[in-house]
C-alpha cells in the first residue's frame, strides 16, 4: 500500500475550526490526511500535545489558529507564535525534520486558504516519508484507524 | 516481631543516592535498628546469588537507584522487583533516567569510540580495544555486563510501587519517608510519588517574582544575579517553572537557577514541553525574526531542559541518523 500521511490538525474553535467548515460547505476537495482536533484556541495547544502526536504515530502536526490581533482570547496566538518556533527546534534536536511541524493562520472566512494548507503540507509528508521513532518501538500503538 | 528487611541497591548511578541516605546522619542508626537490612552492595558484604535464594517477596521495601543501562542493571531489576514487596524507584536516575539518561542524545557506537578512541586522555597502545562481554582467559571464560543503546528508567522495565525524585533526595525527605513507613501508617496508593511536593519549584522558591517579560537570555557564568529577584526574570533559564517542588528550592536559593532534578511537577508528562510552554510564555516579542534572534540565545535546549528527565520524556531518545 503506498504512504499515506497521517497529519494531526489543531484548529483553534473561533477561526481556523470554522475555516475547514467553511472549505466543507463550500465543497472545496481537500487532502483527507489531517484528522481535526478542535481546541478552544491555538494558545490551549501544549506543546506536550505535539510531542505526544508524533510519539503515537503522526507524520505531521499542523496547528491552525486565528490571524494575529483576531484571537478569541486577544493573546493566545501571541503564545502560539513563540511557542511553535520553539518547538521547532526542539523537535528537531530530537531528530525529527521541523517540517513536520506547522503553525498556520487560517481565518473563519479562508475556506480556501485551509484547503490549499492541508493539500501542500499532505505533499510535503509524503515526500518526506513516514516518520520513525525509537518511542514507536516502546508503546504499543493504538488500533490502526478503520 | 521480625523487623522488616530492607533492601537497597545501585544500578547505573553515582552513588550520590546512597551518600544522601547516609546524610540523614545518626538517624540510620534509627534505620539499622528499625529494618533488617539485607542487602546493600554500596556498603555491605551482600552477593546477587543471597539474594536469588530467597523467599519472593521477603523484602519488604527497596530502594532502587540507578537507571537501567546494561544487563546486569535489568537483571538485578527483575530480581529485586521479584523478591520486593514495595519497589520503590529512588532518586532521579531510577525515576527518569537521570543524567545518564543523556546518552540517549547519542548512540552506544559513539559513546564507546570516543571512550575508547578518540578522547584525549586514551592511551592509544592497546589498540582502541572496546570492552568485550565475553573473553577466553587461561582460567576459563569470563562475561561482563552488555551495555544497550537506551537508557532507561526503572518503570520502564519492570513495575514501580512508588517514586521518591531528586539528584539526589533532599535527606530531610528521605526521613519523612522512612518514618512514615515506620509509623505503621496506611501506604499511600501504588504508583505515588513520595518524598516530594504537589506544586513547583517556583512555589518553594522565596525569590520575589514580577510579571516576565525578556528579550534576552543569560548563562549564568554571565551575569551576577540579583539576590532577591527571580532568576527567569532576570533572563537566566531555571527549570523552576517546569519542576516538582519538594527540595526547598536549594539551587535557586544558592544564586543558581534550577536544574530540574525533581521531575515534571504532577499531571506532567514532560518537563522539556512544560519548559517550552513557559519560556514561550515570557518572551517579549511578536516578529517572528526577533522570536528566532531571542530563541538563539537559549543554549542546548534538550540538554537544559531534560537533563535529567530524557529517558522518561515523551520521545525519550534522540533519533539516530
Amino acid at each position: 500500500m503506498p504512504f499515506e500521511p497521517k497529519i494531526i490538525g489543531f484548529l483553534c474553535n473561533w477561526c481556523s475550526y470554522t475555516g475547514a467548515d467553511l472549505a466543507g460547505v463550500s465543497r472545496i476537495k481537500s487532502a483527507p490526511n489531517v484528522r481535526a482536533i478542535r481546541t478552544m484556541c491555538s494558545g490551549r495547544v501544549d506543546p506536550a500535545f505535539i510531542l505526544k502526536a508524533f510519539a503515537l504515530g503522526a507524520d505531521g502536526v499542523v496547528v491552525m489558529g486565528c490571524h494575529l490581533g483576531d484571537c478569541h482570547y486577544q493573546e493566545g496566538n501571541h503564545k502560539t507564535i513563540r511557542r511553535i518556533p520553539f518547538l521547532k527546534r526542539l523537535i528537531r534536536d530530537f531528530g525529527i525534520d521541523p517540517r513536520r511541524l506547522r503553525l498556520e493562520w487560517v481565518s473563519a472566512s479562508e475556506g480556501d486558504q485551509f484547503a490549499r494548507i492541508v493539500n501542500e503540507m499532505t505533499e510535503e509528508i509524503r515526500k518526506l516519508g513516514p516518520l520513525k521513532l525509537y518511542i514507536h518501538s516502546e508503546i504499543k500503538q493504538p488500533a490502526a484507524d478503520a | 516481631m521480625a523487623k522488616p528487611k530492607l533492601a537497597l541497591y545501585w544500578a547505573a548511578s553515582c552513588g550520590g543516592c546512597e551518600i544522601a541516605v547516609l546524610d540523614i546522619h545518626e538517624k540510620i542508626l534509627d534505620v539499622a535498628n528499625a529494618f533488617d537490612i539485607v542487602f546493600w552492595p554500596v556498603a555491605m558484604d551482600f552477593k546477587y546469588d543471597d539474594v536469588r535464594k530467597m523467599e519472593n517477596k521477603s523484602i519488604d521495601l527497596c530502594l532502587f537507584n540507578g537507571s537501567i543501562r546494561n544487563s546486569e542493571n535489568e537483571e538485578i531489576a527483575h530480581l529485586l522487583r521479584a523478591k520486593s514487596k514495595a519497589l520503590v524507584a529512588f532518586g532521579s536516575c531510577a525515576l527518569e533516567g537521570g543524567i545518564p539518561g543523556l546518552a540517549n542524545l547519542t548512540t552506544k557506537d559513539a559513546i564507546l569510540q570516543f571512550v575508547y578512541r578518540d578522547s584525549p586522555s586514551t592511551v592509544k597502545a592497546n589498540g582502541g580495544l572496546y570492552p568485550q562481554t565475553h573473553t577466553k582467559m587461561p582460567e576459563g571464560e569470563i562475561e561482563i555486563p552488555e551495555m544497550w543503546e537506551t537508557v532507561k528508567a526503572l518503570d520502564q522495565v519492570v513495575d514501580v510501587d512508588y517514586y521518591i525524585p531528586g539528584c539526589p533526595p533532599v535527606p530531610n525527605q528521605i526521613w519523612g519517608v522512612i518514618e512514615y513507613i515506620l509509623s505503621g501508617k496506611p501506604l499511600p496508593p501504588k504508583g505515588s510519588v513520595i518524598g516530594a511536593g504537589v506544586k513547583t519549584c517556583c512555589d518553594e522558591c522565596k525569590r520575589e517574582r514580577k510579571e516576565k517579560k525578556l528579550k534576552q537570555f543569560f548563562r549564568p557564568y554571565e551575569i551576577a544575579p540579583k539576590p532577591d529577584e527571580c532568576l527567569l526574570d532576570q533572563g537566566i533559564v531555571c527549570m523552576g517553572p517546569a519542576t516538582r517542588d519538594g527540595c526547598g528550592a536549594l539551587c535557586p536559593t544558592a544564586n543558581m537557577p534550577c536544574r530540574g532534578c525533581y521531575g515534571p511537577p504532577p499531571n506532567q508528562l514532560d518537563q522539556g514541553a512544560k519548559m517550552v510552554s513557559a519560556l514561550a510564555s515570557v518572551i517579549d516579542a511578536q516578529e517572528p525574526e526577533e522570536i528566532e534572534k531571542i530563541l538563539d540565545q537559549i543554549a542546548d535546549p534538550i540538554g537544559t531542559f531534560y537533563r535529567f528527565s530524557l529517558a522518561h520524556s515523551i520521545l525519550r531518545r534522540v533519533e539516530k541518523s
